[in-house]
C-alpha cells in the first residue's frame, strides 16, 4: 500500500490521476464484459472501455486517434453491434455454464501464463523506459503529422487498406443479400388461390380482430358465431410471439360495468 | 553455307498429308489414297528441284541449310531445329521420295480391299516425313527426332493388321529391339554433348581434332549400336524377320529400301568420328561381315518368301555396313550399294507382294511353282532384280557389290583377306538362296493350294515394279559411270590417305565373284530344279538347316541371355520393391495414421477450442521469448 | 508518469479479450472480445509512439482501426447469415467442420 502510494506520488500528477482513476475502471469494465449474461450489457461495458481508451489516447498526445476512436468505434462500430444484437434478439441471455469440458481451466491457465509473462516482460524491458514524448513530432499539430506520414511513407498501405474496406463492404452486401428461392406470387395468382382454393370461407378476406366493439385492438381474436375465438383473425407474428390476449376476458359478464369510464 | 527456304517443304508436305488423313477420319476414305500419293510425289518434285539447283553450283557450295527455329537454348547449349541438304542427303531424299512414291502408287491397288487403306496411307506419309527429317537434320538431335519418328511409323505399319496377335507381337518386338539401338543413339548424343559440347554435325566435325580418341571411340561404338538396332545388324538383327508381318509395301519401303538403311546413313554421316576412332571403325567392319554371312545363311533355309527376302536385306545391309566401316574409300560404295539395293530389293518385295496378291496371300514358297506363265510381268521384273542382287553384269548389283568386295580385299593384310573372303562367300550364298527363291516360285511344277487362281496384278501394281526394275538394271551403270557417285560425294569425306596398292586387280575380283555366283546358282539349280520340291518342308534335315530355319538361334539366344535373366531380375526387384520400398512407405503411412488418430481429438469442430489452442500457443511463444531474454 | 503503465494495461486488456474469445459462446460477444484485443494492441501502439517520439505507431494504430472496421462488417454479416439459417448466434452450434 505504501509502495503504491509512493509510485502514485512519483507520476506527474494530472496524467497519473487520470490513469489511476480510469485504468481500474477500464479493467473492471472489460472483466464485466466477460462475466455478464446479457450480450447487450456486454456491449455497453465495451463502449465504456472504448471511451476510456480514447481518453488514454488523447492523454498520450494522440488527439486524432482519440477522436477517431470515439467517432468510429463508440459511434459506428458499437452501433453496428447493437443493431445486430437487436436483429438477433436483444434480451436473449446466455448461459455461462461451460459445455466443452476442460476449456475453462485451459483458458484460465493460459490467461494467467500469458498475462503474467507479458507483464513480467514489460517490467524487465530497459529500452524506452524514458518516454521521449511527442512534443517535437506534434509541433505542426497531431493531425498534420499523421497526414504527412500517411500520404508519403504509408501511401501504398493506405491505398491497399482502402481497397480492403471496399471489398469488405461488398462482401457484407453479398452475405446479407437474401435471394428468394421462388417467384413471389402475383396478385392474379393470389386471387386465383383465394377463389379456387379448398373452401370459399376466406374468399372475402380474413376476419378482422377485435370483440364486440369492447376491445378492437389487433391482439384480440374475433369471436366466431359459436363463441370460439377465430385464430386467423390476428397477425401470425403476434400469435407466434404469444402477444395475444384471450377474447374471453372481454365478455360482457366479466367486465365490471359499474365503472363509469367503461361506458 | 547457302540457305534455302524450300527445304522444309520436303518434310512438311508428307507430314501435312499424314495429319489430314489422320484427322479427317472416315470422310477421307474416298480420296485419302490419292492425297497420300500426291504428297510424297510433290516432295519428290521439290527434291528434284533442289538437285537441279545443286548441280548448278560448284562442289563446295552444294550443301544448303535452313534454320527452322531455335529449339533448345540452355546456357551455352544451343540446338536449332535446322535442315541440311548436301550431296549425301539428296541421294537419300530422292531415294525415299522416289521409291516412296512408287510404293504409294503400288499400295493404292494392293490395299484396295482393306477398309483401313486411308490409315495405311497416313502412316506411310508419316514415315516419309520422319525419314526425310532423319536424313535432313543438321544435328544428331534433329536426326534423333526423325530416327524415333521412323521407329514409330515402322511400329505402326508392322502392326497394321494388329487384330492378329502374332502381328501385334511382331511390331512390339521390332519396337523394343529398336529401343536398344535408340538408347545407343541417345548415349552417343549425350557423350558428344559432354565431351565436345555440341551436337551438330558441323560443330563436332570442327572439333574432332581437339577431342580425345577415347571419347570419339565411345561415341562411335554407341552410334554403331544405334545403327545395328535400326539396320537389323548383328547382334540386334532378330526383329527384321518378324517385321515382315506388315503389309508387303511396308516391307518394300521401310524394311528394304529406306528405314533399315538409316544405320548406314548414320555411319556415313558420322564419317569424321569413325575416321578418328579406328577401334570403332574396326567394330563396324566386323559387325558388317558377321551380319552379311548371318543373313545369307538364314536366307538359305527360309520357305517364307518375305522372310527370305528380309534375310537377304539383312545380308545386303551387312555389305553396306562393312563398306562404311572401311573408311573414306568405302563410304561412296556403301551409299552406291544402298541406292542400287533400294531399287532391286524394293522391286523384289513388290514382286513378292504381287505373287502373294495372286496366291491368296500365301507366303510359303513350297506352295508356289510354275508361276512364270501366269505372272509374266512379275516374273520379268523380279528376275531383273534377281540378276541385280546376284551381281551379274551389267545389272546394278554388279557395280556396287563388286566395288565393296574389291575395297574389302584392298583393306590390307589379314584383315583384307578375311573381309574379302567373307564378302565373296556371302556373294556365293546370296546367289544360292536367291536362285532358290526364283526356282521355287516361278519354275518347276505347280504345288498350289486348291483354291489358288494366280493371275497377273493390275497395272497400278506392275507399273512401279517395272520402273524399279529399270532402276535395278541401269542404276549401277549410271552411278558408277565415270565414278559419278564417288565424285559427287567426294567433298564430304576426308581423303587424306593415299590410295593403297591393289591386292587383286578389279577384273580378278569380278571373276572370283562371278565364279562364286555361278557356283551358288548351280547348287540351287541341282538341288531344287532337278529334284522334286516337297510342298511340305521335310523334317529329316541336317542340324545346320534346322538351326538356320530358326534364324540361327537368335531368338533363343536373346531369350536365354537377356529375357530370362531380365525377368528374374525384375522379379527380384519387385520383391525388393514390395518388402523394402513399399514397406517403408506403408510404415510411414501407418505412423502418420496412428499419430493423426491421436491428434484427431484436437479437431473437435468447436471454434472456441481452436481459439483456446491459439491462445495457449501464444502463451508458449511468450514463454519462449521470456526464456530467451532471461 | 512511467509510460510503461499503459503497456501493463494493454497487456491486461488483451488477456481479458483473449479469455473472452475462448469462454463466451455468443458470437457477438466473441466479436466484441476480439475488438477489445485489437483496442489493447492499439493502446500499446500509441504508447510506443509516445515512447519513441514519432508518429509511426499512431499511423499503424489508425490502420488497425480500419482493418478492425472491415472485420466487424464482414463478421457481423456472417453472424446475421448464420442466424438467419440456424436461429442461433452460438459459435458452438456452427461446428460442422468436425463432420
Amino acid at each position: 500500500m505504501l509502495d503504491l502510494a509512493i509510485s502514485v506520488g512519483q507520476t506527474q500528477t494530472p496524467e497519473a490521476v487520470l490513469f489511476w482513476v480510469l485504468a481500474p475502471l477500464t479493467v473492471a469494465a472489460a472483466l464485466g464484459m466477460l462475466l455478464v449474461k446479457k450480450a447487450v450489457h456486454s456491449a455497453i461495458l465495451m463502449a465504456s472501455v472504448m471511451v476510456n481508451l480514447a481518453v488514454f489516447y488523447i492523454a498520450q498526445d494522440a488527439l486524432f486517434l482519440g477522436i477517431v476512436q470515439i467517432v468510429v468505434y463508440t459511434g459506428a462500430v458499437m452501433m453496428l453491434f447493437l443493431f445486430i444484437l437487436m436483429l438477433v434478439g436483444v434480451d436473449s441471455s446466455d448461459s455461462l455454464t461451460e459445455t466443452i469440458p476442460g476449456l475453462r481451466p485451459i483458458a484460465i491457465v493460459a490467461a494467467v501464463g500469458f498475462g503474467g509473462l507479458m507483464v513480467s516482460l514489460i517490467g524487465r524491458a530497459t529500452l524506452g523506459r524514458n518516454a521521449i514524448g511527442l512534443d517535437a513530432a506534434n509541433s505542426l499539430g497531431n493531425v498534420e503529422g499523421i497526414a504527412q506520414l500517411l500520404f508519403s511513407k504509408y501511401v501504398w498501405p493506405f491505398e491497399v487498406v482502402s481497397a480492403l474496406l471496399i471489398t469488405a463492404a461488398l462482401g457484407a452486401m453479398v452475405l446479407a443479400h437474401h435471394q428468394s428461392i421462388q417467384m413471389r406470387p402475383t396478385q392474379r395468382q393470389l386471387s386465383t388461390q383465394r377463389f379456387r382454393g379448398k373452401s370459399l370461407a376466406n374468399a372475402a378476406g380474413l376476419p378482422a380482430p377485435g370483440v364486440f366493439a369492447r376491445h378492437n385492438a389487433v391482439d384480440v381474436p374475433a369471436l366466431l358465431p359459436d363463441g370460439t375465438p377465430a385464430a386467423n383473425s390476428i397477425n401470425a407474428t403476434l400469435q407466434a410471439r404469444g402477444d395475444m390476449l384471450n377474447s374471453g376476458t372481454f365478455e360482457l359478464g366479466k367486465v365490471d360495468t359499474s365503472k363509469g369510464e367503461e361506458k | 553455307m547457302t540457305t534455302s527456304n524450300s527445304l522444309v517443304y520436303l518434310i512438311a508436305l508428307p507430314l501435312l498429308g499424314a495429319t489430314i488423313l489422320l484427322l479427317a477420319g472416315r470422310r477421307a476414305d474416298k480420296w485419302g489414297h490419292i492425297l497420300g500419293t500426291l504428297m510424297p510425289a510433290s516432295s519428290f518434285a521439290v527434291g528434284l528441284y533442289q538437285l537441279s539447283l545443286m548441280l548448278g553450283r560448284s562442289a563446295e557450295e552444294r550443301p544448303v541449310g535452313q534454320k527452322l527455329f531455335e529449339w533448345i537454348s540452355v546456357g551455352s547449349f544451343k540446338v536449332d531445329a535446322g535442315l541440311l541438304l548436301d550431296q549425301l542427303s539428296i541421294c537419300f531424299v530422292l531415294l525415299i521420295t522416289g521409291v516412296g512414291t512408287l510404293i504409294h502408287i503400288y499400295s493404292i491397288s494392293y490395299m484396295s480391299h482393306d477398309k483401313d487403306r486411308r490409315r495405311f496411307f497416313a502412316y506411310l506419309n508419316l514415315f516419309i516425313a520422319a525419314m526425310l527429317l532423319l536424313v535432313l537434320g543438321d544435328s544428331y538431335l534433329n536426326l534423333y527426332v526423325g530416327w524415333e519418328g521412323v521407329g514409330l511409323a515402322s511400329y505402326l505399319l508392322i502392326g497394321f493388321w494388329n487384330q492378329k496377335p502374332a502381328y501385334a507381337t511382331a511390331s512390339k518386338k521390332a519396337f523394343v529391339m529398336n529401343r536398344v539401338g535408340d538408347m545407343g543413339l541417345s548415349f552417343a548424343i549425350m557423350i558428344a554433348f559432354a565431351t565436345v559440347g555440341t551436337v551438330s554435325f558441323a560443330g563436332i566435325k570442327e572439333q574432332v581434332d581437339q577431342t580425345s580418341t577415347g571419347a570419339l571411340t565411345a561415341i562411335g561404338i554407341m552410334l554403331l549400336v544405334a545403327a545395328a538396332g535400326k539396320s537389323a545388324q548383328f547382334p540386334l538383327q532378330a526383329w527384321l524377320g518378324d517385321a515382315m508381318a506388315g503389309p508387303t509395301p511396308v516391307s518394300a519401303l521401310i524394311h528394304a529400301a529406306t528405314m533399315v538403311t538409316a544405320g548406314v546413313y548414320l555411319i556415313t554421316r558420322s564419317n569424321f568420328i569413325f575416321d578418328a576412332a579406328p577401334t570403332a571403325q574396326l567394330l563396324v567392319v566386323i559387325v558388317g561381315a558377321i551380319t552379311l554371312l548371318f543373313g545369307a545363311l538364314i536366307g538359305t533355309a527360309k520357305d517364307d518368301i518375305k522372310k527370305a527376302l528380309a534375310a537377304s536385306t539383312m545380308s545386303q545391309i551387312g555389305y553396306m555396313t562393312l563398306a562404311a566401316g572401311l573408311g573414306p574409300v568405302g563410304y561412296a560404295f556403301a551409299i552406291m550399294h544402298l541406292l542400287t539395293h533400294g531399287f532391286f530389293k524394293a522391286g523384289m518385295f513388290l514382286g513378292a507382294g504381287s505373287v502373294m496378291h495372286g496366291m491368296n496371300d500365301q507366303v510359303n514358297m513350297r506352295k508356289y511353282g510354275a508361276l512364270r506363265k501366269f505372272m509374266p510381268i512379275t516374273f520379268v521384273t523380279f528376275g531383273l532384280g534377281y540378276l541385280a542382287i546376284l551381281g551379274v553384269p551389267p545389272f546394278a548389283g554388279f557395280y556396287s557389290k563388286d566395288m565393296i568386295i574389291e575395297t574389302a580385299f584392298n583393306a590390307g593384310g589379314i584383315k583384307g583377306i578375311l573381309l574379302g573372303s567373307a564378302t565373296l562367300l556371302g556373294a556365293g550364298i546370296t546367289a544360292f538362296y536367291m536362285s532358290r527363291v526364283m526356282i521355287l516360285t516361278f519354275t518347276g511344277t505347280k504345288r498350289w493350294d486348291e483354291d489358288a487362281h494366280p493371275h497377273e496384278s493390275p497395272w497400278l501394281m506392275w507399273l512401279p515394279m517395272a520402273i524399279l526394275a529399270i532402276g535395278s538394271v541401269s542404276s549401277g551403270f549410271l552411278l558408277s559411270r565415270g565414278d559419278a557417285l564417288v565424285n559427287w560425294l567426294h567433298p564430304l569425306f576426308d581423303h587424306h590417305e593415299e590410295h593403297k596398292h591393289h591386292l587383286l586387280q578389279p577384273i580378278v575380283v569380278s571373276g572370283l565373284a562371278l565364279t562364286m555366283v555361278a557356283i551358288g546358282v548351280a547348287i540351287a539349280f541341282f538341288k531344287y530344279s532337278r529334284q522334286e520340291v516337297a510342298a511340305i518342308a521335310p523334317e529329316n534335315v541336317s542340324v545346320l538347316t534346322k538351326i538356320a530355319r530358326q534364324d540361327l538361334m537368335q531368338d533363343r539366344f536373346n531369350e536365354a541371355v537377356f529375357m530370362r535373366p531380365g525377368q528374374q531380375l525384375t522379379q527380384v526387384l519387385v520383391k525388393t520393391d514390395e518388402a523394402v520400398i513399399d514397406g517403408t512407405v506403408r510404415a510411414v503411412g501407418q505412423l502418420a495414421m496412428s499419430s493423426s488418430s491421436l491428434l484427431r481429438g484436437v479437431q473437435s469442430g468447436f471454434v472456441r477450442s481452436y481459439a483456446a489452442l491459439i491462445f495457449v500457443g501464444a502463451a508458449l511463444l511468450i514463454a519462449g521469448i521470456w526464456v530467451v531474454v532471461q | 508518469m512511467d509510460a510503461a503503465n499503459y503497456l501493463y494495461l494493454s497487456a491486461l486488456l488483451f488477456t481479458i479479450g483473449a479469455v473472452g474469445v475462448v469462454v463466451r459462446r455468443n458470437a457477438i460477444v466473441v466479436f466484441m472480445c476480439v475488438e477489445l484485443m485489437l483496442n489493447a494492441a492499439n493502446l500499446a501502439f500509441v504508447t510506443f509512439s509516445r515512447i519513441n517520439g514519432d508518429l509511426n505507431g499512431q499511423v499503424v494504430a489508425f490502420f488497425t482501426m480500419v482493418v478492425a472496421a472491415c472485420e466487424v462488417v464482414v463478421g457481423l454479416a456472417i453472424i446475421v447469415t448464420i442466424y438467419r439459417s440456424r436461429r442461433s448466434a452460438s459459435v458452438d452450434d456452427a461446428s460442422l467442420l468436425k463432420r
